[in-house]
């Protein structure tokens, strides 16, 4: 049996309206029917782009939200309806790791007493003394300076703040971490710094992980087995090098061309399947299959049946209609993909040896007509009328907004060092002044 | 000779009671007409500051300013607010990382683009609004009479982003520089806004300076790379020389650590220590020499200069630079 297993996971947001936010309108399809299993031992990673549901989908495995519906059962034990009281104890041998490690350390605190905190909550260690010798052997392992116990957070740059996060969670001996964008927040160099130590931590310590990621190219280096979520659900599932190798779900396709590869050789040859369109709204999720406002070959069927998860053999599941015919080839594109489109068809393949031949960098076709997608939240009412609204002066605005930076802290920087462009910047005006 | 040109920029902050701080210090390339240049780095090591500098948006009290900037001719640096602000907008024109904050959210983008078009092109009324939809249809805005019409809240992040490349290529301008465009998209949108800016260039023939810490999108677009850290560029060549023989050791360090999609799993990564804090003064030596495996006490005289060690053309600052060994070292 799987340590961790999740089975028709379901996590509704309601949505409130009325002055007193009494009635619910809707609900935001956060997290809408997951399943999968976590081995011991393993990395499985959670790809998907933001708003897909991948921190619900976690916090809800914590029970930090509340499940729908569904079964989270960890080690036998289905945490979904344990009570609290219960809960608690399960809670040291499941661990989060955040993506701000700034945001969740108390700087008020120093490291000491951040890790000691959970520590005592949970009965580790007899006395202080006893706590601090584990922590110092912690801090060791994550590759802190014992000095770092009497320190506080602003102390530490980014990529040491995510050390204490990590330590915070294996001072308490979890079984299983669940690993939040654990490098999105680092700088590039540092990244590969907390990559690497959580893949030693997880051999020296048997660590089961579950890694959340925006990053197709991270989540392929430390994972055993990926799931790919969109809008609330996964649309794929395969072991890391088989997802890599042959992806099957035109979104995983998709998501795939386009995560950039630092090679210009690789960048010039890759085929790149441009979607269309942007995210719909999990509050309002497409009927059928999610993807099917976005798909490069969308039918008529996709519009109207959700298709499930299935083994389409060695461990591989997809959920696509359509997804053999797509792979053999036998299916025609319903929408443009751009000129770079991958489909292995001979028709497509020497109409593409002929653009190039009659430009060397054939300059590519962002469709201008691309088809609204559906269900993104155009219901909005407009904030004022075109009369209504205030005009804006962007000189003006731009010179009141360069006077505001001079005055404003010195210290502050990048990102308010990103003044907007002056023939648009009342509100940045009306922010720093 | 080149459209911009720029030569030892430095901006160092200076504030009452705090040690003056150098955001850029001698930061030097050029942009060739119809060029993508990039700049490429970590957080901190002064992409943004240098794009504000050039647009003249630095905060004019607090702020030492040196070097020169040659655009078209003339010295950006030097040149009067009010002929800069001209410039802004019509030649030169810049997108943002948050195209949010860029925009004015309580005034619809219509209004916002045709605010532009009557000020720089002088189009009024009707023509103004005609030629707006067309802008909006042209970087892939669907539907743009309605999308004239709406507030920024209302589009997508990828759509805000258009719009902004839109107010920003309204002008037709010579260059156009593009500060973290699609950090904030997701990486499906993001190859969108790539593709769009692409187009764009290849079309209407404009510079884009492209700022960026992701060595990804820097390999699918840019024409000459120029690699900074700590406010210096420290290595710049054409992107296939650079990236086929990164000679830094910074740069050869950074696409060592990185993660790629297409390595084999179980490939380790190579991180570099420490982290951008640890660093000395330029003045001092190589600001990157605490976290160097190379370093040796000729690191620690003076800022290395700008040397071709490996190809012509393929500039690299540091004294015990990544080449291939010779021969007498690896029969050694
Ligand atoms: N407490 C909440 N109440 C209502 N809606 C929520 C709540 N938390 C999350 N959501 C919504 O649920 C959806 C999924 O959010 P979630 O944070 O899980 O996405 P994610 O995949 O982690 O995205 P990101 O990559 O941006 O972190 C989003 O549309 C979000 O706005
Ligand atoms: N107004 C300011 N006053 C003082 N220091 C500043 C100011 N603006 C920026 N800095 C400092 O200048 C340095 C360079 O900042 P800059 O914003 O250019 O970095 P960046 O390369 O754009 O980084 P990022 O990738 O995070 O956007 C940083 O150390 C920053 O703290
Ligand atoms: S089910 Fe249809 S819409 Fe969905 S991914 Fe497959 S082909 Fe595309
Ligand atoms: S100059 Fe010295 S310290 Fe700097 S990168 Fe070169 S070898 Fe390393
Ligand atoms: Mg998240
Ligand atoms: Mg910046």
């Amino acid at each position: 049996m799987s340590l961790l297993e999740l089975d028709g996971v379901k996590v509704h947001f309601p949505v409130k309206k009325g002055i007193l936010f009494d009635r619910t309108v809707g609900h935001v399809y956060a997290v809408d029917g997951v399943s999968l299993k976590v081995e011991a031992g393993q990395t499985y990673g959670l790809v998907g782009e933001s708003g897909c549901g991948k921190t619900t989908l976690g916090r809800g495995v914590l029970r930090l939200v509340d499940i729908t519906d569904g079964e989270v059962v960890f080690d036998g034990t289905d945490l979904a309806k344990l009570p609290e009281e219960e809960m608690r104890r399960y809670r040291r041998r499941l661990q989060m790791v955040f993506q701000d490690p700034l945001g969740s350390l108390n700087p008020r605190q120093n490291i000491e007493s951040i890790l000691s905190e959970g520590m005592a909550a949970h009965g580790i260690g007899k006395d202080q003394d006893e706590r601090r010798e584990k922590i110092k052997e912690i801090l060791a392992k994550v590759g802190l300076p014992t000095n770092a116990l009497s320190r506080y957070p602003h102390e530490f740059s980014g990529g040491q703040r995510q050390r204490i996060g990590i330590a915070r969670a294996l001072v308490l001996e979890p079984d299983v971490i669940i690993c939040d964008e654990p490098v999105s927040a680092l700088d590039v160099s540092v990244q590969a710094q907390v990559i690497n130590l959580l893949e030693e931590l997880q051999e020296s310590l048997g660590l089961t992980y579950l890694v959340i990621a925006h990053d197709l190219a991270v989540v392929r280096h430390i994972s055993d087995v990926i799931g790919v979520m969109y809008l609330g659900s996964l649309v794929e599932e395969a072991p890391s090098d088989a997802l890599y190798a042959g992806p099957k779900h035109p979104y995983t396709k998709a998501l795939m061309s386009a995560v950039p590869v630092p090679d210009p050789e690789v960048e010039d040859r890759r085929e790149r399947i441009l979607l269309q369109g942007d995210l719909p709204s999990p509050a309002n999720p497409p009927a059928g299959c999610r993807f099917h406002t976005r798909c490069p070959w969308a039918q008529d069927k996709c519009a109207v049946e959700r298709p499930v998860l299935t083994d389409v053999g060695d461990g591989h599941k997809v959920a696509c209609h359509f997804a053999a015919e797509i792979e053999a080839g036998e299916l025609e594109l319903t929408r443009p993909t751009g000129i770079e489109a991958v489909v292995s068809t001979e028709a497509v393949a020497s109409q593409e040896a002929e653009v190039e031949d009659a430009a060397p960098e054939p300059a590519s076709k962002v469709p201008a007509q691309a088809p609204a997608p559906k269900g993104e939240d155009a219901e909005h009412e407009a904030p004022a009328d075109e009369d209504g609204a205030p005009a804006t002066d962007g000189d003006a605005a731009a010179a009141e907004s360069a006077d505001a930076d001079a005055d404003g802290d010195p210290s502050e920087s990048g990102a308010d060092a990103d003044a907007p462009e002056p023939d648009a910047s009342a509100k940045k005006a009306g922010r720093t002044a | 000779m080149a459209l911009l040109s720029v030569e030892e920029l430095s901006v160092t902050f200076t504030a009452k009671g705090r040690k003056d701080a150098t955001a850029v210090d001698g930061v030097s390339f050029d942009v060739d007409q119809g060029q993508v240049v990039g700049l490429v780095g970590e957080s901190g090591c002064g992409k943004s500051v240098t794009s504000l500098a050039l647009m003249g948006l630095l905060p004019n009290k607090g702020v030492k300013i040196g070097g020169r900037a040659v655009f078209d001719g003339q010295d950006l640096l030097s040149m009067s607010p009010r002929k800069l602000r001209d410039m802004r907008g019509s030649k030169l024109a810049m997108i943002f990382q948050d195209p949010l904050s860029s925009l004015n959210p309580v005034v619809p983008i219509g209004v916002q683009v045709t605010e532009i078009l009557e000020r720089h092109r002088g189009l009024k009324g009707e023509a103004a609004r005609k030629e707006a939809a067309h802008l909006l249809d042209r970087v892939g805005i669907p539907d743009p009479s309605r999308r004239l019409k709406e507030y920024p809240h209302q589009l997508s992040g990828g759509m805000r982003q258009r719009a902004l490349i839109a107010m920003a290529v309204a002008c037709a301008p010579r260059l156009l520089i593009a500060d973290e465009p699609t950090t904030a998209l997701d990486v499906t949108i993001q190859a969108q806004i790539l593709e769009l800016l692409k187009e764009l260039v290849d079309q209407e023939g404009t510079a884009l300076l492209m700022i960026t810490h992701d060595l990804g999108v820097v390999a699918g677009i840019c024409d000459q790379v120029n690699v900074l850290y700590a406010g210096r560029a420290v290595e710049s060549a054409g992107r296939r020389e650079l990236f086929a023989h990164p000679t830094h050791p910074y740069a050869h360090g950074l696409l060592g650590s990185i993660p790629r999609l297409d390595a084999p799993r179980g490939e380790p990564l190579s991180p570099i220590r420490g982290s951008i804090n640890d660093r000395i003064a330029w003045a001092d030596g190589c600001a990157f020499a605490p976290r160097c495996d190379r370093y040796t006490m000729e690191c620690l005289t003076g800022t290395p200069e700008l040397t071709e060690p490996r190809a012509a053309g393929h500039q690299v600052r540091c004294v015990n630079p990544v080449l291939p060994k010779s021969k007498a070292e690896v029969s050694a």
